[in-house]
């Protein structure tokens, strides 16, 4: 049986434990409701994007632009999966559940040459020794996420199809559903076309778009605008569920706690009554035998 | 068809919304020059230039500041997707003063490795800014 003093300490340092697991939970609450609003400030023009992009492909042809394009290999060839985890762990299964949709992913789809492009540090290290080629790693993102994290990240992915490197690029990553649940999900990034096209012409008459300056330059720069607003909007999602992981997680671990110091009370106590009956009895017997 | 008595304006950034409202006319910083938008226009993709932006509804015009993006404009909506936006109310005067101070002197004594391209986009965006906001603020 442990001693009393070993008990004290276990107390002493499983409430040690609790008090910086409440600290981060608070802090990840209040990190959590911006990240949130940033989710929020970010569906606009998300919503924008894409109902541009859906009204583009209903009137332009896919092979108008070279990131339209459907390849040979789109469907089998080499694939690009961007894969969005956190940089920072204490979050639950949020960066275990990435891991596990890739893994499904690469099992599910055998004939694929994969490449891997990581995003967050506890991506690159659960994934970048798994042994496929990575083509970039981004880890270390701000703490508030702009447009220009999101460029670099879709640059990267634009590059690598727009050489042939791959034929078409996926993204995952963690939806903010709720603060009680993300959700996993992967999109396909390029190329462009096939992004599921609501079905939206309400007058029916498709007249071709003027274009000013040309169209070509036009799409050069709107097309990429688009991925870079695909892969923004993960990125924030990501964000905002990473603290929502978090927060859940150190909830459950406070609470864990709270357990654990009424057992180890428990213990505590019963050892210490053992003590004294021990000693009194000692008392008691040392008397008798005089 | 009907030419539609006012058209909805989607102004917005990646990072938040500025405009969602109807309004009578637009005017745009395109690519080649000014254009001005108005209910019934014909379908157009239009790349985008920074500079001022104004939206009328009835006689009250308000203005914006866009550095590039594009617009997309059918018959009866005007989506403006930009990368950087700020309503005129919303420009920090300080600190594009600060910024077109920071690109002069960069341009004024050029280091081996200044990036003359960004050191002159910034000057742009730093006068524009400032002249929208000025404008606005002695009408308004």
């Amino acid at each position: 049986m442990p001693s009393l003093i070993d008990m004290r300490r276990r107390i002493r340092a499983v409430k040690s434990t609790q008090q910086i697991t409440k600290a981060m939970k608070m802090v990840a609450a209040s990190k959590l409701r911006r990240a949130q609003e940033k989710v929020i400030a970010t569906r606009p023009f998300a919503i924008q994007a894409k109902r541009v992009l859906a009204s583009i492909a209903s009137r332009v042809d896919a092979s108008a632009h070279p990131l339209l394009e459907r390849r040979a290999g789109a469907a089998t060839g080499n694939t690009l999966i961007i894969v969005v985890g956190s940089d920072r762990g204490l979050c639950g299964s949020f960066n275990t559940n990435i891991v596990k949709a890739v893994s499904v992913f690469l099992r599910e789809n055998k004939g694929r040459t994969m490449s891997l492009g990581l995003v967050g540090r506890k991506s690159r290290d659960l994934l970048g020794r798994r042994g496929f080629p990575v083509r970039f790693e981004y880890v270390n993102l701000p703490k508030a996420i702009t447009s220009a994290d999101a460029e670099a990240v879709a640059a990267s992915g634009i590059e690598d199809f727009l050489s042939g490197k791959v034929d078409s690029v996926h993204i995952i990553y963690n939806e903010f559903k709720s603060v009680m649940t993300q959700k996993v999900v992967m999109e396909q990034l390029l190329p462009m076309a096939a992004i599921e096209t609501p079905a939206e012409s309400p007058s029916g008459e498709q007249t071709e778009y003027l274009y000013e300056p040309s169209a070509e330059r036009i799409f050069d720069i709107l097309l990429k605008r688009l991925v870079e607003a695909q892969v923004l909007r993960a990125l924030v999602e990501s964000n905002a569920a990473f603290y929502a992981a978090q927060m859940t997680a150190m909830d459950s671990a406070s609470r864990n706690a709270t357990e654990m110091l009424a057992n180890l009370t428990l213990v505590m106590n019963k050892i210490r009554q053992a003590a004294i009956t021990r000693e009194i009895i000692e008392v008691v017997s040392g008397a008798q035998a005089l | 068809m009907a030419i539609p008595k006012s058209i909805r304006l989607e102004f917005v950034t990646p990072e938040r919304a500025i405009a969602h409202e109807d309004v009578d006319e637009v005017e745009l910083p395109g690519e080649e020059g000014f254009f001005a938008v108005l209910p019934g226009h014909a379908p157009l993709l239009a790349a985008l230039k920074t500079g001022p932006v104004w939206y009328r509804t009835g006689g009250e015009k308000r203005y914006a500041f866009i550095a590039d993006g594009f617009a997309e404009v059918t018959g009866d909506r005007v989506s403006v997707l930009a990368s950087v936006a700020e309503r005129a109310e919303d420009i920090d005067i300080t600190r594009a003063e600060a910024a077109k101070r920071r690109a002069e002197d960069r341009l004024a004594k050029p280091t081996a490795d200044l990036d003359m391209e960004r050191a002159r986009i910034g000057m742009l965006r730093a006068i524009s800014r400032l002249q929208i906001a000025r404008q606005s603020r002695t009408r308004g």
